[in-house]
Parts: C-alpha cells; sequence; structure tokens
C-alpha cells in the first residue's frame, strides 16, 4: 500500500500549467526524490501533498483516504521549508513544541518529546535562543526537530540543505540520510541537486516543466535514463550528445554524425529501425568515451582540465560539438590541439529521437 | 558511536500517537469551511464598518439631504424643502465665497512652506555631525506641540499690550497682527507652519533615510555642486514622500479649525474664517443647519477634487524605486 | 527707524534687545554664507573646518528660532507676572516660582483635565488597535466577496474627517444620550481606515513561508495572530499606537463641541479656558500649556525611533 499516492494531478495557476498529469506512488519508508530544475513544478507537487494548495484535476492520497479536501493540519504531514520559516519571535523549544501545543498535547508530554529530539539533534544547548542568534545549521536542526516532532506519516522537506555552506550540506546530507533509515518514515524530498538526488533517494522522480520524466532507483536513472532531459540533468560532467541520422552500412546500421558513423549493438539497430527515426541523438557518459585510434569518431582537444583526481578533456567535433572524456589521474593524456579519436563501447550508448527526446527502446 | 544512536529514540511508534489529533476522517466540507471563514471576516470587520457607518457615513448623506431643507427660524417648526436654490444661495454667498478664498489662502501659505523649511532642516540634519542627535531632537520638538498648545503660546506672545512678540517688534499698545485684517491670516498661518513643523521634519527625514548614500557618493565624485545634488539624486528619490506630505499636507490644512478658534475667531472681519470655522459658526451662532450642512458637503468635495487632482498630476511624477 | 507697514500697524521702534538679536542673526548668516563661500578655497584641511563651522552656524541659528517659543513657555512659566511682562524680557529664572503650575493644576482644573484627556485617549488608542488589527487580519489572511470593495471603502473614510461630519455626529451623540460622557468622546473615534491600512501592509509583509508553517502546526486564527502575527508587525503596531496617541490626545473640535462643562473637558480644551479665565496671569497660562505638552513631549523622547521607523515602513514609501 502506498503512503503517498497521486493519481493524474494536474495543477494550473490561471492559464499556466505548474504540474501535469503527474502519477506517482510512494512506498511505506521510502525515501523519495524529487528531482528537476528550478521551475519544474517540484515545488508545486510538493504543497500539493501538503494541502498549501488544491489540485485543479486528480487525487492525492495519504495512507488509505483521499486528502483532496482535508485541510493541511489534518493531513499529518510535516514541512521543513528551504527558508526554515521559523518563528522568530519564539525560542527553538517553543519553535518546536508548537505543533503539539495547537494540538493539545499535554505539557509533560510535550516537554518530554521535544527533549528526545533536541537531544537526538544535538539542540539542546540553544532551545532556549532565539533564531536569529543560532547559526544557519543550528537553524535546519530546528526546523527538522520541529517536524520530527509531530511524528507524522510522511515528512516533505522544500529544498532544505541549500541554504547551508557546502562543507555543512555535505555532513547534513548524511545525517538525513541516517534519520530517514532510522526513523523509518516515509520521506518527500525536492531538490534540483543530481547530487543529493542521486545519494539520498531510495528512487529518485525526475520532472521538468510540470511533466514527471521518469521514476526510478538511482542507479537505473543513470544507466538508463528515458529521455534526453533526464540523460542531460543526471550525471556531472553531463552525458555528451551527438546528433546524427541512422544510415545502412553493409547491411548494418550506423549514425552518421559530423565526426564520424558509430556502429551499433544489433538491437540497438533494431529499435532504431522500429522507431522509423530520421534524426538520432547518441549519447555517452564522459567516463565511457576512450581514445582510440581505430574509434569513429574524429575529433580536435580544445581545453584540458586536470583536476587533480582526475582529467576532463574537452574535445571538438567538426561543427562545434563538443564531447567531454573523463581520464584517470594516471592516464597519458593528449595536448590541446591535438587531433583525436574517440570510440566507446556501443553497449554505453543511449539512443533517443532527437525529435521528442524519448529513449529508443533497445 | 553509542550502542543506542540517539535517533532511536526516535523511532515512531509504528501506529502512531493518538494525542497527534488526526482530526477528522472524514474531509470537513469545503463549502462549511468557507462559510465559518466568511462567518469570522464579517466578524473582524463588524465593529469597524457600524462605526464607519453610523459615523462617516450616514452623516454624509444625511449632510447631503440637510442640503436641501431650510432650517426654520424658530425651533420645533419643521424643515422645509426648497430643492436646489439653498445650495445654489449658500455657494453662491459672500459668506461662503470669502471662506472658500479664506481657506485656499491659508493651504497656500502653509503647505509649501511647511514642506520645505521641513525638508530644508532634514537636508541640514542628515549629515554626519558630532551631536546632530541634539539637533535632530529640537527639530522635531514642535511635534509634541498640539494645535491648542502652539496657538495659546502664540496668542499670549502676540498680546498686544504686553506679549513679548509685540515688545520685540515695537508694536506695543497697537493693534495685534492678529487683528489686524492684512495680516491676521498670515499670522495664523506662521503659528500652524511652526506648529508643524516638527512633523514634517520627521515625515523629511524618514524619507531622506530612503537615499541610497552610494548614490550621493556617486554624484560628489562627479563633480556634482550641493544644488545639482539636491535637484537630480536627493529629489527625485525624496519624490513619494514628498508626493504623500504634499496630498496629506494639503487635507489636513482644509480641516484647520483650532488655531482659528483660539488665535483669532474667523476674525479680523471674516479675513480668517475659513471653511470649517464657517460652518461651526453656522452651527453654534446661527443656528443653521441647512447651511452649515451645504458648507459641509462642499468641504467634501473640494477636499476630494483636490485629492484627486494632485495625485493625477503628480503621482506620474514620482519615481519609484525598485 | 519706523517702516509703515500696511494700514492699522506701524512698526514702531524694535526693541533694542531685538534689534541687536536682528543684527547678529543677520551676521551670522553672512559669516555663514561667506565661511561656505570660502570653504571652496584653500587646503582641504582648512576647507573642512570652515565648512563645518559654517554648518554648526546654521543649525545654531535654526535650533533656536524653533526652539524659542518653547524656551520662553518655559522660563516665563516659572517668573512671576510682573515679570513676565517686564521690558526688557527676563531670559532666564534664577528663582523659578512654581506656584503658576499648582495654580494651573487646581485653580484651572488642568489637573482634572489631564486625566480626562488620558483616559479618553487610552480609550482611543485601544480601539482604534484592536478594530485595526481584526479588520487588517480578515483583509490580509481571509478570503471573503467584496474584499476589494469593502478595503476601498475603509481607505475612503480616510476623505470625511470630523471637520465634515460633526454637524450630523453632535445630534446622532445627543440622541444616544452620549453628550457630555466618556462614550460620546471616544466611540466615533474607535475605528480608522488609516490603521487598518497600516496594519494590512505589515500583515502582508509576513514571509509566506511562515503563514504555511503555522498551517501545518495547526495554528487557529488566533494562536497564528497572537503567536506569529503580531509579533513580527511590532513596529507597525507601536507606529500606529504613537500615531493614534498624537492624534486623539490634540484633538480640539470634537471634545469642544461635545463636552460642557469641567467635568470631562480635555486638557486642549481646558488650555483654551484657562487663557481666557487666567488673563494677565500670563505665567499660569505657560504653566498650563507646558502641563499639556509634557505627555506628549515624554512621548517623543521615548518613541523617536518606532514613530520614524513605523513611517518609513508603511506610509512614506507610498
Amino acid at each position: 500500500m502506498a503512503q503517498v499516492a497521486l493519481k493524474e494531478v494536474t495543477k494550473r495557476f490561471g492559464d499556466v500549467e505548474a504540474v501535469r498529469d503527474v502519477s506517482l506512488e510512494v512506498e511505506d519508508q521510502e525515501f523519495l526524490v524529487l528531482l528537476g530544475p528550478s521551475g519544474c513544478g517540484k515545488s508545486t507537487v510538493l504543497r500539493l501533498i501538503a494541502g498549501l494548495d488544491t489540485p485543479t484535476e486528480g487525487i492525492i492520497e495519504i495512507g488509505d483516504r483521499v486528502v483532496n479536501d482535508i485541510e493541511p493540519q489534518e493531513r499529518d504531514v510535516a514541512m521543513v521549508f528551504q527558508s526554515y520559516a521559523l518563528y522568530p519571535q519564539m525560542t527553538a523549544r517553543r519553535n518546536i513544541e508548537f505543533p503539539l501545543k495547537n494540538r493539545g498535547t499535554p505539557k509533560d508530554e510535550r516537554e518530554r518529546r521535544v527533549h528526545e529530539v533536541a537531544d537526538a539533534l544535538e539542540l539542546t544547548e540553544v532551545l532556549d535562543r532565539r533564531p536569529a542568534q543560532m547559526s544557519g545549521g543550528q537553524r535546519q536542526r530546528v526546523a527538522l526537530a520541529r517536524a520530527i516532532v509531530r511524528r507524522p506519516e510522511a515528512f516533505l522537506m522544500d529544498e532544505p540543505l541549500s541554504n547551508l555552506d557546502a562543507k555543512l550540506r555535505t555532513q547534513t546530507r548524511t545525517e538525513l540520510i541516517e534519520l530517514q533509515r532510522r526513523l523509518e518514515t516515509t520521506v518527500i524530498y525536492v531538490t534540483h541537486d543530481q547530487v543529493e538526488g542521486m545519494t539520498m533517494g531510495h528512487r529518485v522522480a525526475v520532472m521538468d516543466r510540470g511533466v514527471l520524466q521518469q521514476v526510478a532507483r538511482p542507479t537505473e536513472i543513470y544507466d538508463h535514463p528515458a529521455n534526453l532531459f533526464v540523460a542531460g540533468f543526471i550525471g556531472n560532467p553531463p552525458m555528451n550528445t551527438i546528433t546524427g541520422s541512422p544510415h545502412s552500412q553493409n547491411g548494418d546500421l550506423v549514425i552518421d554524425t559530423v565526426g564520424g558513423s558509430i556502429p551499433l549493438t544489433p538491437a540497438q539497430q533494431d529499435a532504431v529501425r522500429r522507431s522509423g527515426v530520421t534524426t538520432v541523438v547518441a549519447g555517452v557518459r564522459p567516463e565511457h568515451v576512450v581514445l582510440d585510434p581505430d574509434g569513429p569518431i574524429d575529433a580536435t582537444v580544445a581545453v584540458v582540465e586536470a583536476l587533480g583526481y582526475e582529467y576532463h578533456v574537452v574535445c571538438r567535433l567538426d561543427d562545434g560539438q563538443q564531447v567531454i572524456i573523463r581520464l584517470p589521474a594516471e592516464a597519458v593524456v593528449p595536448r590541446e590541439g591535438e587531433d583525436v579519436h574517440l570510440g566507446a563501447d556501443p553497449i554505453r550508448l543511449h539512443l533517443f529521437d532527437a525529435a521528442t527526446g524519448h529513449g529508443l527502446a533497445q | 558511536m553509542s550502542v543506542t544512536h540517539p535517533f532511536e529514540r526516535l523511532k515512531p511508534d509504528r501506529l502512531h500517537d493518538e494525542s497527534v489529533g488526526k482530526g477528522s476522517r472524514t474531509p470537513r466540507s469545503r463549502r462549511r469551511r468557507r462559510m465559518m471563514e466568511l462567518l469570522l471576516a464579517f466578524g473582524l470587520l463588524l465593529p469597524s464598518l457600524v462605526i464607519f457607518g453610523v459615523f462617516v457615513f450616514y452623516p454624509l448623506i444625511r449632510q447631503i439631504y440637510l442640503s436641501f431643507f431650510l432650517t426654520p427660524p424658530f425651533p420645533g417648526e419643521p424643515n422645509h424643502y426648497v430643492g436646489l436654490s439653498q445650495i445654489q444661495q449658500v455657494l453662491s454667498s459672500h459668506d461662503f465665497l470669502n471662506s472658500l478664498w479664506v481657506t485656499l489662502l491659508f493651504v497656500l501659505y502653509t503647505v509649501p512652506a511647511g514642506l520645505i523649511l521641513g525638508l530644508l532642516l532634514a537636508v541640514l540634519a542628515h549629515q554626519q555631525l558630532a551631536g546632530i542627535r541634539f539637533f535632530r531632537t529640537v527639530f522635531s520638538s514642535t511635534v509634541a506641540t498640539s494645535v491648542a498648545v502652539a496657538s495659546v503660546i502664540f496668542f499670549t506672545l502676540l498680546n498686544p499690550q504686553v506679549g513679548l512678540f509685540s515688545y520685540l517688534f515695537g508694536t506695543q499698545g497697537q493693534l495685534s497682527v492678529l487683528d489686524d485684517p492684512r495680516w491676521a491670516l498670515l499670522a495664523v498661518s506662521v503659528v500652524t507652519v511652526w506648529q508643524n513643523l516638527g512633523l514634517s521634519f520627521i515625515i523629511m527625514s524618514a524619507g531622506l533615510q530612503a537615499v541610497p548614500d552610494d548614490l550621493l557618493e556617486a554624484s560628489r565624485i562627479d563633480g556634482a555642486r550641493a544644488w545639482a545634488r539636491m535637484r537630480h539624486v536627493i529629489l527625485p528619490m525624496l519624490s513619494p514622500t514628498l508626493f504623500f506630505a504634499i496630498v496629506v499636507g494639503t487635507i489636513l490644512s482644509l480641516e484647520a479649525f483650532g488655531q482659528i478658534d483660539i488665535l483669532t475667531a474667523g476674525g479680523p472681519l471674516q479675513h480668517t474664517n475659513v471653511l470649517v470655522y464657517a460652518i461651526y459658526d453656522q452651527v453654534f451662532n446661527e443656528d443653521n443647519d441647512g447651511r452649515a450642512a451645504v458648507m459641509t458637503v462642499a468641504l467634501f468635495l473640494i477636499t476630494l477634487v483636490f485629492t484627486l487632482f494632485q495625485i493625477w498630476l503628480l503621482e506620474r511624477r514620482v519615481t519609484y524605486e525598485r | 527707524m519706523s517702516a509703515e507697514v500696511g494700514t492699522g500697524v506701524t512698526m514702531g521702534t524694535l526693541a533694542p534687545g531685538f534689534r541687536t538679536f536682528l543684527w547678529i542673526a543677520l551676521g551670522a548668516i553672512v559669516a555663514g554664507i561667506g565661511l561656505l563661500v570660502a570653504s571652496r578655497r584653500g587646503s582641504p584641511h582648512y576647507r573642512r573646518r570652515v565648512a563645518l563651522a559654517g554648518r554648526y552656524l546654521l543649525l545654531i541659528l535654526l535650533a533656536v528660532i524653533v526652539l524659542f517659543p518653547i524656551y520662553i513657555t518655559v522660563v516665563d512659566s516659572l517668573l512671576k507676572p510682573d515679570q513676565v511682562v517686564a521690558k526688557p524680557p527676563i531670559l532666564f529664572p534664577f528663582h523659578p516660582q512654581w506656584s503658576s503650575y499648582s495654580t494651573a493644576w487646581t485653580q484651572g482644573h488642568l489637573g482634572l483635565y489631564l486625566m480626562n484627556s488620558f483616559i479618553v485617549t487610552t480609550v482611543i488608542v485601544v480601539g482604534e488597535l484592536a478594530t485595526s488589527i481584526a479588520a487588517a487580519y480578515a483583509f490580509a489572511f481571509l478570503d471573503f466577496p467584496f474584499k476589494r470593495t469593502l478595503f476601498v471603502l475603509f481607505l475612503a473614510t480616510m476623505m470625511v474627517p470630523l471637520e465634515v461630519t460633526f454637524l450630523t455626529n453632535l445630534s446622532t451623540v445627543v440622541s444616544l444620550g452620549w453628550y457630555n460622557t466618556y462614550l460620546g468622546l471616544t466611540v466615533p473615534f474607535l475605528a480608522t481606515g488609516f490603521g487598518a491600512f497600516l496594519l494590512r501592509q505589515a500583515f502582508l509583509g509576513l514571509p509566506r513561508d511562515l503563514r504555511d508553517a503555522a498551517k501545518l502546526d495547526a495554528a487557529g486564527h488566533w494562536q497564528f495572530l497572537r503567536r506569529v502575527v503580531l509579533p513580527v508587525a511590532r513596529p507597525s503596531l507601536a507606529a500606529l499606537g504613537i500615531f493614534a496617541f498624537f492624534s486623539a490626545f490634540g484633538q480640539y473640535l470634537w471634545p469642544l463641541i461635545v463636552t460642557k462643562n469641567d467635568r470631562l473637558r480635555t486638557v486642549q480644551i481646558g488650555l483654551k479656558f484657562l487663557a481666557n479665565s487666567q488673563l494677565n496671569n500670563f505665567n499660569v497660562i505657560f504653566a498650563g500649556t507646558v502641563i499639556a505638552a509634557i505627555p506628549l513631549f515624554v512621548l517623543l523622547i521615548l518613541f523617536e525611533k518606532q514613530l520614524i521607523r513605523g513611517l518609513t515602513a508603511g506610509a512614506v514609501k507610498g
């Protein structure tokens, strides 16, 4: 039974469709990441689940009931905001116990729970301080504590790490993962940071412009992106994409590109033939591109970036399209301006319809 | 790591605590919720609306209505409907026209002067000088004087026999400036401007604070002299404040009463008989509610027209930042 | 030197002390301008000092002019009646006579009047705050039909001041039996469009996240108002309160026509009566003025910063 479910949910603001026909099921105790660029609708989805907005169409379920008409405070979900939304005139203690107080939790129970949470999140020393007197990290934990203390059915988090500095962010990321595993609770987590998406979620739901692109485990998303958008969004440096057209060559189908002709596996050739597509985008991740003197693609090295633990070699095809290669630190690295030949194991190739961006099934 | 990880203690009761109110398991209908919100809004607005209704809107309507009726010379007799003739008569009467003229003069004397002086003081007090706080307090001090306080002070100081100002200007024993038809209105205006100086100063200072210092610095580096800086940097940035001050200042000056009552009682020879005082006079000395009603409606319309005209004329000249 | 200025008043011989003052003032202005002009040349160090001197001169001159009436009032309130009118004028009370104050307080009933003013003002301020908070809450956080029209209605009341409506309001108050009562003095002012406007502005400035968080935290309207909205809106509340106090305390027309005797008279009207009854006891009149002005002066000292902040927050920025 899904803990949170969205069924064909659409949300329109006037003429603008912020969320279009989204169907999603979040399992109990699952950490689901809603990933996408800003404006893709992920925060809107979160707000719809919370009840801060109502869907124009579609059904939202939490637990075993339809919650479309149920007020936010009655949905048994807690939210951690990007800005933390701490009540500025209240101490941390008051902030944390606020949701309990409003629900009539008796005093000793309240105090016990507040102490529990403050202890676990190492907030005991700052309990009697106001938000303005706390560090960013402490404020973030107070926001978290306020959500945890309610023991809700699901946690909704809206980019809670984005206001932290880089070091704190990495640290808190790990803590959040640990927290979710320990609490054994459902978390729906919104972010635009793909590293967070990949490392934190059991599954990742990628969104773009209001539409769900792909929902799958992180490895699945990485190894088998469903379309061009997902392919380009996940992975750093992003996947290399070269446009070309299918061409019959000695009975085999190859992709003709500016740099050369890319061979395909039989399965891939079938897929291309079946789809009837005339322009194909071939994608391959930087770590899968190799410098091969017999490689099918001709390119010139434009820039060599030395990162210390590896190299990023940026190559350009004749028409300016670029291909980035990741080489380990000990590799022999070409010089800038050198002409090279690039190749890759066809298995590592991802094929997409250039017109629609859809992945071609293999 | 300790045997029991601190997070362990947070493991929720799988059945969820009852004290975390689940609220209704059935959705409260949206209609009912809207009803309640409506009721709440109504309840919150009701007190204000009742007071407005009784003391603002009803009087306006009633006074418009009253304008059409002649007030009888003896109480007890019914009012006599005369249609537009009373309105016509009052509006063309010498008394009303005089009051209108006096009021307009008064606005002209007090609003620009108050603004300019307030601005001048604010600019001077805006500098970073030692002890500037003292000057700021001094310049805003007249805000503590009410109309009555200021009027009584000046009334006493202008006493023709023994008042200090009479002595200083060498006019002892002669006609007080308040009794001189040529100077009375001006004198009252001076008192008004002085009394309003504190508020004008505070408003202008507040507006000046909104002028970004880096803009001023840049213009100074660009070689702009004080006057040029004033014209091109300060005034545009100050325009919202100036706009506000002009509109509100005009409205307030059209409503002036207290200083007239204390200083000149409308005289000498009606030379300070502003509209509000004339209305007051009609009501309490002449007992003529009908005429008074016409004049109140006239005052209201004049204020409205003035304000709308100013808004229309000046609003587009205001540069709003952001 | 005498000059004819219009009919009826001849500028006779200017008082010698005053003449001296005028010469000094003229000299100061010339000196100030001269300094400012001189500050254009010379070394930067010299220029700065000279410009500084010029600025201070100007400031002092203006401060004297602005403060003079108040200063004289305080000084003369501590003199004996014959000293007040002495020529040349006495500019400092070397032997202060506090009796004028007690006369004004008791004989002049200013103590009673002051109390009345305080009662009336406090009731009005509290009432205005309460109704403005309520109305602003409705306009800022609730949804209901005709919201915009109603708000315009509220704003419109600012265009219809008491000076226009007093004719009817007087008869209304009389027929309600509120003539010469605290009710009559306070009730018409318990609601204000300006207050609703100012507070609505402040409430709308609350970050949306806080509102959402409060919703999820199951905060009812009252809890939300009390614990989230009002604490955050405190500067605007203070500004409104101070503004309302100044406005109510200084009221003149309404207390004049709605009270008929000592019992309920406010200090502003009381001043007028004092001036009329004390005739040539100028020291008592001035003492009364000081008494009437002190509350507002204290308020100014205490809350100058809040007043300015409140003004900048709302009205001034348009």
